[in-house]
């Protein structure tokens, strides 16, 4: 707790190019990047998958391979491969880490929709294109958000892990903490880090009440 | 960048059991050991805790969102929240790892447990079983499946990772990835990389083959 008291009251932690501000705006910046990068491939990908039925193995695999690969491993691979230096090879192994938990659960959600209500929406005249976008993803929508949701918790995760490879934010604090042994600034970047983590969970729990209609959450 | 290859198997030669505590075979052995306790003891008390959370029904909301808190929390933040409690010891990683390891079984036991259909239950009272021995003889096999695919994603994750230690000094395989990173050295990182998905590969394998003995009925079924 004393070591909170001095990361927190430390007033050279709350400016500069170091301080808590800029790191937790960079933070922002890079997993921001990263999770809509991962967003836009991954959910046309597990819909088209989902509504198709065509490449389920890819969506099996995906799904274990994100699992077992080490978050370190795969950064400093990728990064000494890509040349170290600059932000964008860092941001490739967070893009990668992010696709697949949004890929699963959009695929798992397309797939799970009740056969029943696919026939009527095809019985009713709609045709493939406005049966995906008007009956299955409406209702395929909050498992589409937890996917969301766990690749944006991955992404704010794997950003904090990369400071180790160079890259700012938040988690410069505690890879910096830790070369020089200041384990005040360790757990006061960890603490940070959980808020960050923790205000991305609660964000999401939001979106899912605005966004997701009353009739499907219902049903669940 | 340079032409160094990828791997270079004559510094796995030599590395693989050079005696030191950086041998990639102690650094496997380490790894095994970190990856599996918390997942070991995460088991031994999701099983009272989601068998609570069955009985009691009102315990398992707070439990579940507690435990969703937990997972959303990055592994880096929990080792370096628990090195101010327990130093640059085995334990800053084993102990976090537990509670993510937790909040995978515990919805694993009482999914499982919701799992066992009405019908079983009623038989299985019918036939005079006492409820202690009816949750030991019925109800825990018939939840195996559930149960064993949450063991499954808990401990392939265990294993990957316990590399993310490395950054505290107690990574198993993941030291070989700092290790590469220092000296810009393809290989160890290579080699951590692939002997934790292998690693994983297998626990997982195993943890199968596990779920098939344990069930013997599933495949009767399936045969018949």
């Amino acid at each position: 707790m004393n070591w909170l008291a001095g990361f927190f009251g430390d007033a050279a932690h709350w400016s500069g190019p170091d301080g808590i501000p800029v790191r937790l705006l960079e933070h922002l910046e890079f997993s921001a990047a990263a999770f809509l990068v991962a967003a836009l491939i991954a959910v046309p990908l597990g819909m088209l998958i989902g509504h198709t039925g065509r490449g389920a193995l890819l969506v099996v695999v995906a799904a274990n391979a994100a699992r077992a690969l080490p978050t370190l491993g795969l950064l400093v691979l990728v990064v000494l491969l890509a040349g170290v230096g600059t932000v964008l090879p860092v941001l490739i192994p967070l893009i990668v880490l992010a696709v697949p938990p949004i890929l699963v659960n959009t695929y798992e959600g397309v797939r799970g929709v009740d056969a029943d209500l696919r026939d009527a929406a095809y019985g009713m005249g709609l045709r493939g294109r406005q049966v995906l976008f008007r009956t299955l993803t409406p209702v395929a929508l909050p498992l589409i958000l937890l996917g969301l949701r766990l690749a944006a918790i991955q992404v704010v995760s794997t950003a904090t892990v990369a400071a180790f490879v160079g890259l700012g934010g938040l988690g410069r604090f505690i890879i910096d903490g830790l070369a020089t042994k200041t384990y005040a600034d360790v757990v006061g970047g960890a603490v940070l880090v959980a808020a960050l983590a923790l205000a991305v969970q609660f964000a999401f729990v939001l979106l899912d009440r605005a966004v997701v209609s009353p009739g499907v959450r219902q049903v669940r | 960048m340079t032409d160094e290859p990828l791997v270079r198997w004559d510094w796995i030669a030599r590395n693989w059991a050079n005696g030191g505590p950086t041998a990639i075979s102690a650094l496997l052995e380490n790894h095994v050991v970190m990856a599996f306790l918390p997942v070991l003891f995460g088991l031994v008390v999701a099983l009272p805790l989601g068998l609570a959370c069955v009985r009691w029904r009102w315990l398992y909301q707070p439990t579940a969102a507690l435990m969703n808190v937990t997972y959303s929390l990055p592994s880096l933040v929990l080792f370096s929240i628990f090195l101010s409690i327990t130093g640059l010891t085995r334990s800053t990683v084993v102990i976090p790892l537990t509670f993510f390891a937790l909040a995978v079984l515990i919805p694993a036991v009482v999914d499982g447990l919701a799992s066992v259909p009405d019908s079983v239950r009623q038989s299985a009272v019918a036939m005079g079983f006492r409820p202690a021995r009816r949750l030991l003889r019925v109800e825990l096999p018939v939840a195996v499946p559930v149960v064993l695919a949450g063991l499954r994603v808990a401990t392939v994750s265990s294993i990957s990772l316990v590399s993310v230690g490395a950054l505290i000094g107690q990574g198993g395989l993941g030291n070989l990835f700092i290790d590469g990173w220092q000296r810009q050295f393809y290989t160890p990182i290579v080699v951590g990389i692939a002997l934790i998905v292998l690693l994983a590969v297998l626990a997982d394998g195993l943890l199968v083959l596990a779920q098939r003995l344990l069930t013997p009925w599933s495949r009767a079924r399936r045969t018949a």
